[in-house]
């Protein structure tokens, strides 16, 4: 299925650097699903070329043909770890987007070559294959590694755990299989990531699927048992090596974003929220001698609200937690951004110095109370959920969805789907782009630029 | 006196074509030392990698002579050709076939290792079969010893000339041009090379016919 080119794909860079001085994206792709699961999820293609007169404006839908699905995140099925030297196949093309639908556990696949803007459904691969195959269910993070597309799934195909991560063929789209040949302690899982110039991989924990699929669970929160741990592994021995607990109070440990230079063996992670003050946080890895150490780096405090406007599950703690649900780091490893669900907060941090983050910028978007409005909309729900970070730094789109059946605990009154832009000042500071905002009837989620993005490819070369 | 020289040649030709070629190893010794930020690591990665594909190329080089020794040169000549078929034939099926379980932090023996498994891979060994068909082994040599000695020779002289052209091209690449030139320069070979893999198959049965 996979076709190859003369030359490297020109969307390939060997390191962070060059591939911050790649043109601008004029294409965004998203994913969108449908929360009563009566009509198909689709990936949308939005305008995102300043010059043009659909800026900013959907241009292109495909729908599945089921329904269901819940489509979450997505990717790429080969990048510019494609260019690495000990498993280089740089002229294969990327032009696959692999998208797995999070609750039915398919993974679809879409050709966007042909027609950029109307992308082509493919393959599918079934959660059959995936089951016999790997053992999983619930495929959740999508990365093109040097040597295979790496997916993390949530649990077992009976929605227990352990869950973990399984290697699709780059070529075929075929399951090769699970990918730890010794898991250890690991359980949990959610998010992945790697440090390619260390061999080293880094998983983090969110739930099994029967913990989270019917909503978050009080129960479980209040007795500290969502993940607060992340794993250290040796990515091409495919073994365990250390298991990093955050300590209980800290639960849910999400998105993982180690530095884009592969000679930096350090990276950030965000915390949901703490069990002592619904503060959420984000904390820094790094390599000391021979092993990973954690250390707390941001602190956001949650926000005194009237119980009368928070939703059931908040009413007694008579306060709004920031829940920080995705950051993004840029290619330059400067700049560190946060979503802060709950609050509706966008906030920039500078992580010139990682260990000391200063914050360099913010803004408001919907919040459980707040509610802030975007210049052309009237009050928001949601808020500042998935971020995606264009190549050069300069622009992060966000949407508002984060699970369906969380989205309804959070949010009761049922989110309102949009999207927009945000400017990155070159020295700090965020400013909201007035003329993109676009809402969807269905639920959006994760956003990923034409040509690669912040959170799309890795590099073997700094 | 063409008949002697054409061959040597074809070796060291056969050399430089995978010193320059990213993916037999001047890329690798260029991500160490950028890894490691020290013109010295990107150095001290040439000798591994050589080493490796030394050894790949001798595998081959061994079984020739061997094959030679103990077989009418007519079927050497067709076994040649067949394997020579069949492999070119399997990457042109499969030309991304690369070693797993490596990274970027193997050692001198893991990039021998890598080296090895990646130039046998490539089929690097197979395609000095014919070149080695048409040196005067039979002629000229009556041991088996003489006949390694000339192996041996044939096996260095390719990996030296690889290991010149290596050298060169990635103190430049580090020092002066950057890993930009990877995307302007890392033409895709996968086909020719699998085309020129059954094109000598078929020569080398041509002239076994």
């Amino acid at each position: 299925m996979a076709t190859t080119l003369l030359r490297p794909d020109q969307t390939f860079y060997p390191s962070p650097r060059l591939a911050a001085g790649a043109p601008a994206e004029t294409i965004a792709y998203l994913v969108t699903f449908d929360p009563t699961r009566q009509q198909p999820d689709g990936l949308v293609t939005l305008d995102v070329d300043p010059k043009s007169e659909a800026y900013g404006k959907q241009v292109g839908r495909v729908d599945v043909p089921n329904v269901g699905d819940e489509f979450h995140h997505f990717g790429w099925n080969v990048c510019s770890s494609a260019l690495c030297p000990y498993a280089a196949h740089p002229h294969l093309e990327r032009r696959y987007l692999l998208v797995p639908g999070l609750r039915s556990s398919r993974i679809y696949v879409f050709d966007v070559k042909p027609d950029p803007r109307k992308p082509k459904l493919v393959h599918t691969i079934e959660a059959q294959e995936i089951a016999e195959r790997a053992g999983y269910s619930r495929p959740h993070t999508i990365h093109c590694g040097p040597d295979g597309i790496y997916v993390s799934a949530l649990g077992d195909p009976d929605g227990d755990a352990p869950g973990g991560v399984f290697v699709v063929d780059h070529d075929t789209f075929a399951v090769k299989g699970r990918w730890e040949l010794d898991r250890g302690p690991q359980q949990l899982a959610y998010d992945f990531w790697w440090h390619l110039g260390y061999d080293t991989a880094i998983t983090s924990e969110w739930g099994t699927p029967n913990m989270v699929e019917n909503g978050v669970n009080p129960d479980i929160l209040l007795a500290g048992e969502y993940g607060h741990k992340i794993h250290i592994w040796d990515l091409p021995k495919r073994r365990h090596r250390q298991e990093i607990d955050l300590g209980k109070e800290n639960q849910m440990v999400l998105e993982l974003r180690p530095a884009h230079d592969p000679s930096k063996a350090y990276g950030f992670v965000g915390v949901v929220t703490s069990l002592k003050d619904l503060s959420a946080s984000i904390w820094t890895w790094y390599l000391e001698g021979d092993s990973y150490k954690i250390e707390k780096v941001i602190e956001i405090p949650a926000e005194p609200a009237d119980p009368d406007l928070l939703p059931p599950l908040l009413k007694g703690f008579k306060a709004v937690p920031p829940l920080v649900t995705d950051i993004n780091l840029s290619l330059d490893d400067r700049w560190l951004y946060v979503s802060a669900w709950g609050t509706g907060e966008f906030l920039q941090y500078d992580v010139g110095d990682p260990f000391k983050p200063r914050k360099t910028g913010s803004v408001h978007l919907g919040g459980i109370v707040r509610r802030a409005a975007h210049p052309s909309s009237g009050p928001l729900n949601g808020g500042p959920q998935m971020v995606e970070l264009s190549r050069d730094g300069k622009r992060a789109y966000l949407t508002n969805s984060l699970y369906q059946s969380w989205d309804e605990q959070f949010y009761p009154d049922g989110i309102k789907s949009w999207a927009t832009l945000i400017h990155a000042l070159p020295e700090g500071g965020l400013t909201l782009d007035e003329g993109f905002f676009t809402t969807f009837e269905q639920r959006a989620h994760q956003v990923h630029l034409e040509g690669g993005d912040a959170s799309s490819d890795s590099y073997c070369y700094s | 006196m063409n008949n002697v020289v054409w061959p040597w040649a074809a070796l060291v030709l056969l050399g430089a074509y995978h010193g320059v070629n990213p993916g037999m190893g001047w890329l690798f010794a260029v991500a160490r030392g950028l890894q490691e930020k020290s013109r010295r690591a990107v150095l001290a990665s040439l000798l591994p990698i050589a080493i490796g594909h030394e050894a790949s190329i001798v595998t081959v080089v061994i079984a020739v002579s061997l094959t030679e020794q103990l077989v009418p040169p007519f079927f050497v000549r067709l076994l040649a050709a067949l394997v020579l078929v069949s492999f070119g034939l399997y990457k042109l099926a499969r030309p991304r076939s690369h070693p797993s379980g490596f990274g970027m932090r193997v050692g001198p023996a893991g990039l021998t290792m890598w080296s090895f498994l990646m130039s046998s891979a490539h089929g690097a060994g197979l395609m000095l079969a014919p070149v080695l068909l048409g040196l005067p082994i039979y002629a000229a040599y009556h041991s088996l010893n003489e006949l390694s000695v000339q192996a041996a020779a044939a096996a260095s002289l390719h990996v030296a000339a690889m290991l010149l052209v290596m050298g060169v091209v990635s103190v430049i690449v580090y020092e002066k041009v950057g890993l930009g030139v990877l995307r302007r320069g890392w033409f895709n070979l996968d086909l020719g090379w699998s085309l020129v893999l059954i094109a000598s198959g078929a020569a080398t049965l041509f002239t076994a016919i």
